[in-house]
């Protein structure tokens, strides 16, 4: 039974005006599914919310605004449907653009920070350790859980919002402590350093956890490689897209994963799986969706670029040029261009032929036109999206082998690393 | 399915439904999983793919990936695309708020139910079932 605090009946009874008692309508209908107890405090929001699909998704937003909207606690904006000042430039049509603006606008108006960004927590508005948050966006939300140590639930769009609006979540999941332990351990069993030091493992790691672990919470034993903060991203976007995972642990190198114990909560897995290079060479596979040669984009950024990773592709790129017919395409947010600009990395990677574009990504927004029908990517996040939401073929590589193909004009990996050993 | 034809789950959004039933053991997106603009489920990596479920009585375990599969099931709903109901296994959020707002704005929600998961795996793809208030699943 929800027992409900003064201030949470007096946003459900409308004395705190029409859009704090639409709502806590919706979330005190949520607590009841969930079957909470009480509501709880967050202190941050991130709104998924903000991108457009359809009239739908178009009349939530504007309803809310209409109705005099103001988030109750600092938020901030995933991706939208449009790259308001690039558009023009793709197969976006203009009534698309137009619709997906007034969207972005509709959160704006709620006072929602124009971050515009599938990566918070790469921003100023990155949680703290302990914190309780409100996130949507599911490579976000198990970034935050995991790597930062945040407490967020699986928060779906249209639940987001409402959470920012009152300030207030169901106590329940993930954001209780009790509920954070490992259930299903899964250990790397002769995977050498090497490979995991290449830039795909840790994006073919979370393909694999995300299929492997279903409706659990993982914990991956036997990394010994010390991964960047890159990795975790690609890590936590991939296993967020085959899986559902919005926890994760891994020993010895997330927040409450010291050791293996700690991650249980001393208590004994419920099952535990091996996980064998031959596994992940499959894993690997399924990101690749052609074995043919032609390659019409090169695409990067899912989630967005971040600096560190455009600094890891200027000196890639310095000084060649992509092939005329392959387009180059990075995807981040107007902030991280803009430091990566000031950090000096921006104009090699522009003057080798990459485009860049902002607040948005290929799946959110109708931007590629038809002819683009091959890709390449190192994003786990983009290989398997892509196949199903642009009906293109993909092949997911490293960084290296991204350029490197870009400038040869078709699809070339160097998979000695990954080659099966008999 | 019980020998008398009926099953009982938790009806997580109550509501009466007819259909015909689509069954998967596999968790899916409805982001990148479902056009709301045809009622197919488009996930090349689920085996359903290609298969329209507007109309039907989806059952699926569970959401998975991203959180806009709430409003790609709300564009569908105001489309007439949506599934008919949805059955799971655990409790879905992700299904459930989709319904909830659905009723909000457009006055049309759809039932979830939530099955023990030897009932779920009693229901079979093509079986007519008639879904009620109560959380009760019926064979017709």
């Amino acid at each position: 039974m929800l027992t409900l605090s003064p201030r949470d009946k007096e946003m459900l009874d409308g004395r705190r005006g029409p859009a704090a008692q639409f709502a806590m309508q919706i979330l005190v209908r949520m607590a009841d599914v969930y079957e909470a107890r009480e509501l709880m405090d967050i202190s941050h929001a991130h709104i998924d919310s903000a991108i457009y699909l359809g009239d739908a998704t178009l009349e939530f937003a504007e309803r809310l605004a209409s109705l005099g909207a103001r988030v109750a606690v600092p938020t901030s904006l995933n991706v939208s449907g449009v790259d308001e000042c690039g558009w023009k430039d793709w197969a976006v049509s203009p009534d698309w653009a137009a619709k997906a603006a007034r969207q972005m606008l509709a959160y704006e108006k709620m006072g929602a920070s124009p971050t515009w960004t599938c990566a918070p927590y790469q921003t100023a508005m990155r949680p703290s350790f302990g914190q309780q948050i409100a996130w949507g966006e599911s490579n976000a939300i198990a970034f935050a859980n995991s790597v930062i140590g945040a407490r967020t639930e699986r928060y779906p769009d249209l639940l987001d919002i409402c959470c920012a609006i009152t300030g207030r979540v169901p106590a329940v999941g993930l954001h209780l402590t009790e509920n954070r332990a490992g259930q299903l351990l899964l250990r790397l069993t002769g995977v050498p350093a090497a490979l995991q030091q290449d830039d795909q493992f840790f994006p073919v790691l979370g393909h694999l956890v995300g299929k492997l672990a279903e409706d659990r919470i993982p914990v991956i034993e036997g990394v010994s490689v010390s991964p960047i903060e890159d990795d975790l991203k690609a890590f936590a976007a991939a296993v967020a897209s085959s899986g559902r995972v919005a926890l994760f642990h891994i020993a010895g190198v997330t927040p409450e994963a010291p050791t293996v114990e700690a991650a249980f909560h001393r208590r004994d897995p419920e099952q535990t799986i091996d996980i064998t290079v031959r596994d992940l060479q499959s894993a690997r596979a399924e990101l690749t969706t052609t074995d043919g040669r032609e390659l019409d984009m090169v695409i990067l950024g899912s989630p967005h670029f971040s600096l560190a990773e455009f600094e890891r592709l200027a000196p890639l790129v310095a000084g060649r040029r992509a092939h005329p017919r392959v387009k180059f395409l990075i995807t981040s947010s107007r902030l991280m261009k803009e430091a990566a600009h000031e950090a000096g990395v921006l104009a090699p990677i522009v003057d080798f032929g990459a485009r860049i574009t902002v607040d948005t990504c290929i799946l959110a927004s109708p931007m590629l036109p038809a002819e683009i029908k091959t890709l390449m990517t190192n994003s786990a996040k983009y290989a398997y999206y892509a196949p199903s939401l642009l009906g293109s073929r993909i092949t997911f590589g490293s960084l290296a082998d991204c350029v490197r193909s870009a400038i040869e004009g078709r699809v070339v990996r160097d998979d000695s690393i990954w080659q099966p050993t008999v | 399915m019980a020998a008398d034809g009926v099953i009982f789950g938790r009806a997580i959004v109550a509501g009466d439904a007819r259909g015909e039933a689509l069954v998967t053991d596999e968790s899916l997106s409805f982001w990148g999983g479902y056009d709301f603009r045809t009622g197919e489920i488009i996930d090349r990596h689920h085996p359903l793919a290609g298969v329209r479920a507007a109309g039907r009585i989806l059952a699926v375990p569970f959401s998975k990936g991203s959180s806009t599969t709430t409003a790609v099931l709300l564009e569908s709903v105001r489309a007439g695309t949506a599934p008919a109901a949805i059955l799971t296994t655990g409790t879905d959020s992700f299904f459930a708020l989709a319904s909830i707002v659905a009723e909000l704005m457009y006055g049309k929600a759809f039932p979830v139910v939530a099955l023990a998961d030897a009932d779920f795996a009693s229901l079979e793809t093509g079986m007519h079932l008639a879904v009620d208030r109560s959380g009760a699943i019926r064979l017709i």
